[in-house]
């Protein structure tokens, strides 16, 4: 079909980690003037052949070839001066130094930071990109950071990008721009790979997609010609089916009351202004927002790890007890016989710990049990055998560290513990960021099973479109207030998304 | 015009069975020892095995000396066994030197002051109480302070050590015996009042306690439930505050426990071995304890083995230097190297080198 010589051609690349295959003589294509939606699960091996081909890796097997010609990428410099640039998830930036000092740091030549800021003014306004070269990086959003770094590798003269899950971090507003900018690239001629989870953003942007599973190339094809089904099914190796359930909440009872409740950060800044809702059992309370309007304050104080400055949370049992949460850490909420779940946004930091393997991890919750001064070691293996084979955990055992897994299959060790527990609150913090859609689907059935058990979820989330279909109710932050509560049914994605970026969106009665 | 492939690239390996990474350390001895060898040929003549025979005698050629070495690695294995819970924790404690001799400072007040006055009994168990609870005291001051503002305690516990040091020199005055020397000299000499009883031989009593405390910190560590909060909090603090684990009585807990042990060194040191008290009696101990847990990852067990390596080099060391009239500087840089190759085989264990396969790959 392609008469074309692509720009970039992988063949039979294999690379090993220890014992694990993390490529397999995997082959891709990439093309100028196009934009390559490179697709898989996690652990699938993308962002593997990516990192070879900018150099951080060296693949054990295999040729690279860089317009028709072999080459030999030893280093993040070989990679450069064949034109190959990456923007990882993790910016490299550096904080005090200027978005002009930053992009020029490493190069060799004389340092004329004038001419420099001049050349990134010329190459913003090309493709279209909003940066202040004077500013600081720490004065800058994290969209802003991404910009840096697209520009820092455009500078030096790149002319094939990739570009890894870029926009995990960004508001639906700045995807938007990201998007424009990535579009104006390639009709100059660029190659551009971009690694996401996200289908529609798959079928928005791209002109062609790869799909790799098990670090074997699948198949590519244009984007144009398929859809989100063929696309997920080739990732995930059999018929997948893309819709979430909501069955509608039974019997609904007040669960968790909060009133008033208002979070100063250590700087002083504001964090939750005079928070009030009410989450029932049986029902899935989504919660939207922008990134950083309170939503992590908002279930930490929940779960008794946010130090608060006024107002209450009570917590009202099926018999009509009420007790106040507000002021109580997590192990006395766990002594007043109240099951609260928490799956916290930052997993390997906070929900479990990397070093530590699957039966330890799961021994987090549990180990106070064990009978004296002893810690029970048991059940916790059972309950990390369980776990593994019910939610389809892909490790080498239960005696694996977990940060060695990929984020899916951390994120189903800790969705697995925290359910194990039969809580009858579960607080989720962006439960499926970075995950593959398989693994996805995965979590929205657990926290429907959840929720049809009676259990009341609170679901933070940043995919509109799945808060739309998941949640009975969402809660819309904005700035730390509350801007509105509206019933997840009949939604609209545009109310949802003005509510969140600012104040007095229509209060529906939910 | 085609770049060559590197020579050789380093990749990351999976886990190694335990036989294979015992291969790499074995095979980083015996290259140490290679060039230990060679360097004692061209810096001074003697003849390599002839080293090496002496080394080992240093430890094993008579019953006395290998008891004597026993004892030394009890000591040692001892103060190592007190830093390791802190370690876990990612506490570090490098105040071993000043909880040791705060121990010994508090066992040779109760010899000095009670001596004569108690039942020998009665002193003995003073002495170990005082000495758990000062060496305690001493590791706990650092560890509230961490656990209340979040000092350094890395410098804190360095700078007790000097506190430590200078109380004892301050009471070696005051205790001087003879008047005038400056020095505390041999307590209680005549009666023997609270010098630990010898079981079997002099030196049992003490091995046989700090087997004891081997076994007693190897399972607290790794079984109980003190153990596993130390863990999750030397991994993630936060992890440990999501669960409801008190991150800051962790500490403080851990560091009374680190320094109980270290009292205990203390006692041993002046109520089992020296029966006096100097300032230089914990001899780096604190600081060498430090790479024996280092150096067995923090496992008590494997402790016994990287204490008796570093016993055995330091016992050595003084044979050869004296056998053949070299200096001590000369012992520690065998040390050195064969300390430098243990600690390279890590990496060896950890990264492989992956040379280039010659031929087509290049075209």
């Amino acid at each position: 079909m392609e008469k074309k010589t692509p720009a970039v051609k992988m063949r039979n690349i294999t690379k090993r980690f220890g014992s694990i295959l993390a490529n397999d003589k995997c082959w891709l294509d990439i093309y100028r003037g196009e934009i390559l939606a490179l697709l898989g699960e996690n652990g699938s091996g993308k962002t593997t052949l990516m990192n070879m081909l900018s150099g951080i890796y060296f693949p054990d097997e295999g040729e690279i070839s860089i317009d028709g010609k072999p080459v030999v990428i030893r280093s993040p410099k070989d990679a450069f001066d064949l034109g190959i640039g990456m923007i990882h998830q993790h910016f490299k930036l550096v904080d005090v130094l200027t978005a002009t000092e930053n992009i020029v740091l490493g190069l060799d030549g004389k340092l004329d930071l004038k001419e420099a800021a001049k050349k990134i003014r010329e190459i913003c306004d090309t493709y279209g990109f909003e940066v202040d070269p004077d500013q600081k990086i720490y004065d800058m959003s994290v969209s802003q950071k991404q910009t840096v770094e697209i520009i820092k590798v455009l500078y030096r003269g790149a002319d094939i990008l990739i570009l890894d899950e870029p926009t995990a971090v960004l508001t639906p507003q700045e995807t938007d721009k990201l998007f424009a900018v990535l579009r104006n690239m390639r009709n100059d001629d660029k190659a551009i790979v971009i690694i996401t989870h996200k289908m529609h953003e798959v079928e928005a942007l791209s002109d062609r997609v790869a799909v790799l599973r098990h670090g074997q190339f699948i198949g590519d094809m244009l984007t144009k010609d398929t859809d989100a089904q063929e696309m997920t099914n080739m990732m995930v190796g059999r018929p997948v089916t893309l819709n979430i359930d909501r069955p509608e909440p039974k019997n609904p009872k007040p669960r968790i009351e909060v009133k008033g409740l208002t979070v100063r950060s250590m700087d002083g800044i504001l964090k939750l202004d005079d928070v009030s809702f009410t989450a029932n059992s049986g029902e899935i309370l989504g919660i939207a927002g922008i990134s950083g309007c309170g939503q992590k304050e908002l279930l930490e104080a929940i779960a008794g790890l946010q130090p608060t400055e006024g107002g209450s949370i009570t917590y009202i049992e099926d018999d009509g007890t009420r007790e106040e949460l507000l002021g109580k850490d997590p192990l006395s909420i766990a002594e007043m016989g109240v099951t609260l779940s928490f799956v916290p946004e930052d997993r390997l930091g906070m929900g479990l710990v990397g070093n530590m393997d699957l039966s330890d991890n799961m021994m987090l919750r549990s180990f106070r049990r064990g009978r004296g001064i002893f810690t029970d070691r048991r059940s916790p293996k059972k309950l990390a055998e369980t776990v593994v084979q019910e939610l389809e955990v892909n490790t080498p055992g239960v005696s694996t560290p977990v940060r060695r897994l990929s984020g899916g299959n951390v994120q189903k060790v800790l969705v697995g513990r925290e359910i194990s527990a039969a809580p009858t609150v579960l607080l989720t913090a962006y439960a499926v960021r970075g995950l593959d859609i398989n693994s996805s689907y995965m979590i929205y059935d657990l926290i429907n099973r959840q929720k049809a058990e009676g259990v009341a979820v609170i679901y933070v989330g940043e995919d509109l479109d799945v808060l739309l279909e998941l949640a009975d109710r969402i809660l819309v932050l904005c700035g730390g207030k509350v801007s509105g509560i509206v019933p997840g049914r009949g939604a609209t994605k545009r109310d949802v998304g003005m509510m969140m970026t600012k104040m007095g969106g229509n209060q529906a009665n939910a | 015009m085609h770049e060559k492939t590197p020579l050789f690239h380093i990749t990351k390996r999976g886990a190694l069975p335990w036989y294979r990474a015992w291969m790499i350390r074995a095979i980083g001895i015996i290259a140490a020892l290679i060039l230990c060898a060679l360097v004692t040929t061209v810096l001074t003549g003697v003849n390599p095995l002839q080293v090496y025979v002496t080394i080992f005698k240093g430890s094993f050629a008579s019953a006395r000396r290998f008891w004597d070495m026993l004892q030394k690695l009890s000591i040692l294995l001892c103060v190592s066994l007190a830093v390791t819970p802190a370690f876990r924790m990612r506490f570090w404690n490098i105040g071993g030197e000043g909880q040791v001799l705060i121990g010994g400072l508090a066992t040779a007040a109760c010899m000095i002051l009670l001596g004569g006055k108690l039942p020998n009994w009665a002193l003995i168990l003073l002495m170990i109480a005082s000495s758990i609870v000062a060496g305690a005291i001493w590791g706990g001051i650092p560890a509230i302070f961490k656990a209340k503002w979040n000092t350094n305690e890395t410098l804190f516990t360095l700078m007790m050590n000097y506190v430590a040091i200078q109380l004892v020199r301050y009471f070696s005055v005051v205790w001087e015996s003879p008047k005038g020397s400056g020095t505390i000299g041999m307590i209680n000499q005549a009666t023997q009042a609270g010098w630990l009883p010898e079981i079997g031989n002099k030196y049992l009593l003490k091995i046989l306690v700090v087997a004891v405390l081997t076994v007693g910190v190897y399972v607290y560590l790794n079984y109980s439930k003190h153990g596993y909060e130390i863990a999750v909090v030397g991994e993630s603090e936060r992890t440990a505050r999501y669960v409801g684990i008190k991150v800051e009585k962790v500490i403080v807990r851990t560091m009374l426990l680190s320094g109980a042990i270290c009292g205990i060194a203390g006692l041993l040191l002046v109520g089992g071995t020296d029966h006096t008290l100097t300032d230089t009696i914990a001899g780096g101990r604190g600081f060498t304890a430090v790479m024996v847990s280092w150096l067995a990852k923090f496992n008590p067990i494997w402790m016994i083995l990287t204490s008796f390596l570093l016993v055995f080099l330091d016992k050595g060391a003084s044979e050869i230097s004296a056998m053949f009239s070299l200096n001590q500087s000369f012992s520690d840089i065998l040390t050195g190297i064969i300390l430098f190759f243990i600690i390279g085989c890590e990496f060896f264990i950890n990264y492989q080198i992956q040379f280039r396969k010659s031929g087509k790959e290049e075209q």
